[in-house]
């Protein structure tokens, strides 16, 4: 069996599995690492929308092999510590989270969002796919304007 | 998860639970209105009818207070976002004087002794627990208060975040007299809950007690659950709905893939337990199987139609007095579809078995797993455990009776996650409708209301249908009721003065799967009347927030009715395309109305661009909570107003994925939404599914205004513009 090693919230992991094993279940269920969640497994509902070197990434359809040698970033290792990333930070605030099935992925696009533009529009949020079926949008977007005040306070 | 451990302080409490009968039912201002006598809904409800179930163990809740001062509820209820616990949470922080971050909730597994008290549906929740939660907590405090008497020698005490102050100044924490207040011989003065004026914490909005478990991924779901040895499990869904495997072809070949552990026939399928999901998934779907006939695989869209077309009578010509205004709504299937899809782990052993899923009726599930199991209902330990949404699908343990199958089969315990094409295909749904309904007017003045609803037989075979059966000779109605009726008409009811009010059900037996559906029948029936309100006041010449407005049968609707138009800005000029709709809705003691704004330049590609909702749920708990819930009933509006329905297709739907099925997305969403919570007034109604039916009529009268096109088929952009997944 194939050995892949990577980072993985910035701890080295090394995994056995086949090349192609999405990288969902290789965090998942070899790793422990729960926090991706599983909605579709087809790049549809992004629940499991998390960073691969720093940009969003969706490890349903990613093979393990692909990330060998990289940074993955999951919702676990978004904060400083106790610190929370101002996404989360304004996730709180906001009290976005109903179910909060689909948040750690909701989270994880708009720190990836962030990063590409610090002040973004209601255009740039809409772009964002990911499915929330408790229907939080409207806090999603608030949270998301907040996090970006949040962030550029910092 | 842990059986809790008799370490501090317990209390079982006793509770008057009442059946409560709603006020203000007769029409106060003089109008023009013709007065509508008070319907079953508006004297009983279904959450009275569960509630009245209930009675007799709602008291039985475990409330503990340990030593280090904090206090942990067992709550027989599932959270499954609605943000029960925190709600819940806050009642126990009022009654015990002790900040919210020092209240613990954790779910009861099922306790059979609760029988129907462990339910979550009919937006009862709330409702069921306000009164025994607060007791609870109540008998705690005094408990507490009696053990501090008796320490510091004086009467003379209150209580404060946690502490009992004397007169004197000094203080005794509760972690340090929690041991003294378990004493049994302790002597207590009375219980005494607190007065509505005193209430500081309920009615104050509070975050969710789960947000930081949220956010920072630590929030456990089923599947993210370690249980020693579960392994992945999928099963692989027949073509059609309800089909069987008659062989499967190359069993030999898929236990020799990488990671297969057991593959083993079912009776929903050929499961497959592997060493990771992926595996699972590629070895499911590697199988050769030939499958029996399923239930429905004669039924497509069109058949389902013509039935339920000719389900519903006709009126027949015009009516003898005044004009009629006709109409008949169609509504498609609506998954639940949950994010997460339906799972549960199961360990079953030769003697015992264990299950973990997310249950909003444990105890039916756990009876119905020991009789599939062969075992004892003492040999089934059910673990409710927090759910990634439920929207009623949670009502059903399907998944939790399937994984305990396949354990036993296998002999190994499994986690069994289902796909999301299976969830959706094989899942439940909101039961198809069709709708007929005439208002009769003259003069300005509504004569009748008659809505004949014909429907796909909704499955109550859980725990609120046992409730309800159960309870029905308690219904203060003088003909016997078949069991759809008796959930349509203590749900149902219209909020209008409209004469004569006729509102009927007939159910189609089909064998789909179905289930109630946030907010049930109310959703489509209600939907539908709000369009035919805008219809009939255009007729009558009126305007529809005026015309809502003379109908109305109480004050307290009109406040909301009023408060919405002002802060939505009623009636303000629009561009073309673009449109104003409002809708309102009465139901479980609550009322809500909903303002919304649409974009449909594009009639293909509208999109609600503004809301605005003034809801009045008698008293609202948490009222964050309560705006939660009122944008997710909006979202769930859009949706299945504008473009998320099943298309049924020779026994099964088309849809298998959240780019077919299309629930609404961020940019499908508002970028601004407004929620006036009304002053308190009484005790909580029900909120979790108010909200659908007058966004629902909000949205398709934003529309129809917008566009011109009378609303009538739902969702109203629905073209099958995919390639469904083979079968
Ligand atoms: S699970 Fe990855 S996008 Fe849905
Ligand atoms: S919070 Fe439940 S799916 Fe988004």
């Amino acid at each position: 069996m194939p050995q892949h090693t990577f980072t993985v919230n910035g701890r080295s992991v090394t995994v056995e599995a086949p090349d192609d094993l999405p990288t969902l279940w290789a965090l998942r269920d070899k790793l422990g690492v729960t926090g991706p969640k599983y909605g579709c497994g087809i790049n549809v509902c992004k629940a499991c929308t998390s960073h691969l070197d720093g940009a969003a990434f969706n490890p349903c359809v990613t093979p393990v092999a692909e990330v060998a040698g990289r940074s993955v970033t999951t919702i676990e290792g978004l904060a400083d510590g106790d610190t929370l990333h101002p996404v989360q930070q304004a996730w709180l605030e906001q009290d976005v989270a109903q179910c909060g099935y689909c948040q750690p992925g909701q989270i994880m696009a708009a720190a990836a969002l962030l990063e590409r533009t610090d002040d973004p529009t209601d255009a740039d949020i809409d772009a964002i796919e990911n499915v929330c079926r408790c229907g939080s949008y409207f806090r999603v977007r608030q949270a998301i304007k907040r996090a970006a005040e949040l962030r550029r306070a910092r | 998860m842990t059986r809790f451990r008799r370490r501090a302080m317990l209390t079982l409490l006793v509770a008057a639970p009442t059946l409560t009968v709603a006020g203000e039912l007769l029409p106060t201002a003089a109008q023009a209105a013709v007065p509508t006598l008070p319907q079953l809904a508006d004297l009983v409800d279904l959450g009275d009818v569960l509630i009245l179930a209930g009675a007799p163990t709602a008291h039985m809740l475990v409330l503990r207070v340990d030593t280090d001062g904090t206090a942990t509820l067992r709550l027989p209820r599932a959270e499954v976002g609605q943000g029960i616990t925190t709600a819940a949470a806050m009642l126990v922080a009022e009654e015990l004087d002790l900040p919210l971050d020092r209240v613990h909730v954790e779910l009861d597994d099922a306790r059979p002794e609760l029988s129907s008290s462990q339910l979550t549906g009919s937006s009862n929740a709330i409702r069921s627990l306000y009164g025994p939660v607060r007791r609870a907590a109540a008998t705690a405090r005094a408990r507490l208060v009696a053990a501090a008497a008796a320490r510091l020698r004086t009467v003379d005490l209150r209580t404060r975040d946690g502490l009992v102050v004397a007169g004197d100044g000094r203080t005794a924490r509760y972690g340090e007299l929690a041991a003294a207040a378990a004493e049994p011989s302790l002597l207590v003065g009375p219980v005494i809950t607190k007065p509505d004026r005193d209430l500081r914490v309920i009615g104050t909005p509070a975050n969710r007690i789960d947000a930081r478990a949220m956010v920072t991924g630590q929030q456990r779901y089923t599947l993210d659950l370690d249980v020693p040895g579960a392994r992945p499990t999928m099963v692989r869904r027949p073509p059609t709905i309800n089909g069987r495997v008659a062989a499967v072809a190359n069993e030999a070949a898929v236990r020799a893939m990488p990671g297969v552990l057991a593959v083993a026939v079912v009776a929903t399928g050929v499961a497959v337990v592997a060493e990771t999901f992926g595996q699972a998934l590629d070895a499911k779907d590697a199988l050769v199987v030939s499958w029996t006939a399923g239930t429905v695989d004669g039924e497509s869209d069109a058949t389902v139609s013509t039935r339920l077309r000719a389900a519903a009578a006709g009126f027949g010509g015009p009516p003898l007095l005044g004009q009629a205004v006709d109409a008949e709504f169609d509504f498609a299937f609506v998954s639940h579809a949950p994010m997460e899809t339906n799972s549960a782990i199961a360990d079953v052993r030769a003697d015992r078995a264990e299950i973990w899923s997310a249950l909003k009726s444990p105890v039916q599930v756990q009876s119905g797993i020991a009789q599939a199991l062969g075992m004892a209902e003492d040999d089934v330990t059910v673990h409710v455990v927090q759910g990634g949404g439920s929207f009623g699908r949670r009502l059903f343990g399907d998944a939790a009776v399937e994984a305990a199958l396949i354990s036993q089969a296998v002999g190994m315990p499994v986690k069994l996650m289902w796909s999301r094409v299976d969830d959706m295909r094989h899942g439940r749904a909101r039961a198809a409708s069709h709708h007929k309904i005439r208002v009769v007017h003259a003069l300005g003045s509504v004569l009748s209301l008659d809505h004949r609803v014909a429907a796909v037989e909704t499955d109550f075979g859980h725990g609120v249908g046992d409730a309800v059966t159960a309870n029905a000779e308690q219904l203060p109605v003088a003909d016997d009721l078949a069991f759809p009726n008796i959930v349509f008409r203590t749900t149902v009811k219209s909020p209008y003065n409209f004469g004569l009010t006729n509102q009927s059900l007939v159910e189609v037996p089909m064998g789909f799967h179905t289930g109630s559906w946030r907010s049930v029948y109310s959703a489509n029936t209600r939907g539908a009347e709000e369009i035919v309100v805008d219809e009939v006041a255009e007729a009558a010449g009126k305007d529809p927030v005026a015309f809502r407005r003379e109908h109305l049968k109480t004050a307290r609707q009109r406040a909301v009715l009023d408060k919405v138009a002002a802060e939505g800005r009623w009636g303000r000029a629009m561009p073309a395309g673009f449109a104003q709709g409002v809708g309102f809705h009465d139901e479980y003691k609550s009322c809500v109305a909903y303002l919304v704004e649409i974009d449909a330049r594009d009639p293909r590609a509208p999109r609600v661009l503004k809301a605005t909702c003034a809801v009045d749920v008698g008293r609202a708990v948490n009222p964050r909570g309560l705006e939660s819930q009122m944008l997710g009933g909006l979202t769930d509006a859009i949706s299945t107003t504008l473009r998320a329905g099943l298309h049924i297709d020779a026994g099964l739907p088309l849809e298998g994925s959240y780019s077919q099925f299309h629930y609404a997305r961020q940019k499908d969403s508002p970028t601004d939404v407004r929620v006036f919570v009304m002053p308190a007034t009484g005790d909580p109604g029900g909120a979790g599914e108010l909200g659908v039916p007058a966004a629902v009529g909000a949205i398709a009268n934003a529309y129809a205004r917008a566009t011109g096109v009378k609303p009538r088929s739902f969702p109203l952009v629905f073209p099958v513009d995919f390639e469904p997944y083979p079968r």
